[in-house]
């Protein structure tokens, strides 16, 4: 069973998804389940310029902290405010309501160089 | 690696496995919160056999652990187990144990990480004593069942009167053949019972007690190392390698009712200086405030100083809450004191507070 086809990812792990020049964030099934249960999701204030390959928060589980990265530069439009009372979100719906943040993109050409859903499932089996 | 007799049952119930102190144990089964709020509010079963266990036989055999351990094993009555701590000349911490006085014998039980140390030391103090000491960690299954359940399950499922013995008692016994012991103990903070039986009967014993509830009974079910250390950290009970580590002595880690500093021990002139000159930092339990988990080796603050460490961290699955123990300062150990923590680059106010974090009704 693969990925989402409808969007893009990252070797860390996050899933990118086009519409227009509004680009959604978040983590796969598989950093979701790799982190466990997670605890807290801290994630940039809107209007924050952020920079293809940068992180742009930091999310923690029981077992451990981990950055979060973004594979498309731009400025953040919304932050998914549900995980701050909910970060179970990610974990019970990691491609859906546990989304992250969206970006207005400034080059979407970045998102197409991003791995495929094909790709990134190669690389998790491989 | 290593892998205990109920290695086939862990995969078999699909449990998440990483490699702890050189052996491969399930970390998780279902999740690592589930599995917690399973335990504080049922019965859950943990595979610990890759602790170390020790048996020590001969004359001598009591004055070789009188000398290594902190506690003064010699008030043990047969049949109690007592926790000690196991220190080099200087006090620090080699390991924290268990210890149990049989009949006709003796058993440690020792942290999986430290057990070629521990061997290796007790193997030094040994000589020119008569004592024998048999390595039985990888012949044995040692299982903790843990959870306010517990004690009724276990009491239906197995012809043992484990209600009858007290904290740290323990009945020995023969099933089939099969030598087994139940100890009334364990490392979350919830009353239970640890196992230790021949690994033949291992497996089959572990099915038996993870077979699916009735409508008379719930059922216990496994849990993993994971919610076994935020079980732990709620309960406050120190881990070697977080809390207890060489650098560090039994009575600044708050582990000072191990210690009988009247008797002539391994360390205790160390720990006797230490005792009468107070610690310099002492472990001391922290809440946070949001729901950031302060990791080891995090800071801790006073104003612009830095006062401590922070040795385990988690959100507390019990209380809701950001929970922490660390070394602060003796000064500003003190309960209600206002202290800061430093994660990344955010201050992050913190309240000391007495440990435990989570104490079972009743």
């Amino acid at each position: 069973m693969g990925v989402p086809t409808d969007r893009r990812y990252l070797k860390s792990h996050e899933w990118h998804k086009l519409d227009g020049d509004i680009c959604t964030i978040g983590i796969t099934k598989f950093a979701a389940d790799e982190l466990t249960d997670i605890t807290y999701v801290s994630l940039p204030k809107v209007g924050k310029e952020l920079t293809a390959g940068k992180p742009l928060g930091e999310i923690e589980s029981v077992k451990a902290t981990s950055d979060l990265y973004t594979g498309v530069s731009g400025v953040v439009t919304e932050v998914n405010s549900k995980l701050g009372d909910a970060p179970e979100l990610v974990n019970n719906d990691s491609f859906g309501e546990g989304w992250l943040v969206k970006v207005k993109v400034s080059d979407p050409a970045q998102f197409e160089k991003l791995m495929t859903a094909q790709q990134y499932d190669a690389q998790l089996a491989g | 690696m290593l892998r205990t007799a109920l290695y086939e049952a862990h995969k078999r119930l699909g449990a998440r496995l990483i490699d702890f102190g050189g052996w491969e144990m399930p970390v998780m089964y279902r999740g690592i919160n589930d599995e917690h709020v399973y335990t504080r509010t049922a019965s859950s079963i943990f595979d610990v056999s890759h602790m170390g266990r020790f048996i020590f036989t001969g004359p001598d055999a009591e004055a070789l652990l009188q000398h290594v351990c902190t506690r003064n094993v010699g008030k043990l009555k047969v049949g109690r187990s007592g926790y000690s701590h196991v220190c080099n000349e200087r006090g620090g911490i080699l390991d924290d144990v268990i210890v149990s006085r049989y009949e006709d014998r003796w058993l440690m039980v020792c942290n999986a990480g430290n057990r070629t140390k521990i061997v290796a030391h007790l193997q030094r103090h040994m000589q020119g004593r008569n004592v024998k000491m048999e390595d039985t960690t990888e012949k044995t299954v040692m299982m903790a069942v843990q959870g306010p359940k517990t004690m009724e399950l276990f009491t239906e499922h197995l012809p043992i009167k484990v209600g009858e013995m007290g904290r740290y008692g323990f009945v020995t016994g023969s099933y089939m053949g099969q030598k087994y012991s139940v100890f009334r103990s364990g490392y979350t903070g919830e009353d239970g019972v640890e196992i230790v039986l021949t690994a033949a009967t291992g497996a089959m014993v572990w099915d038996y007690l993870t077979q699916d509830g009735s409508k008379d009974h719930v059922a216990i079910k496994p849990a993993g190392l994971g919610a076994r250390d935020t079980l732990r950290l709620e309960a406050g009970m120190p881990l070697y390698g977080h809390e207890l580590n060489e650098d560090v002595d039994p009575i600044s880690a708050g582990c000072g009712w191990c210690v009988d500093l009247e008797k002539d021990f391994l360390g205790g002139a160390a720990l006797r200086a230490i005792a009468a000159e107070g610690p310099r930092r002492k472990m001391t339990g922290l809440v946070l405030e949001g729901k950031r988990i302060a990791r080891q080796g995090t800071k801790i603050i006073a104003g612009d100083s830095e006062v401590g460490v922070v040795t385990s961290g988690t959100l507390s699955p019990t209380l809701g809450k950001s929970i922490a123990m660390g070394y602060v300062d003796s000064a500003l150990s003190k309960e209600g004191q206002s202290l800061a923590v430093e994660i990344k680059d955010e201050k992050v106010a913190a309240t000391a507070v007495p440990l435990p974090f989570y104490k079972r009704q009743g």
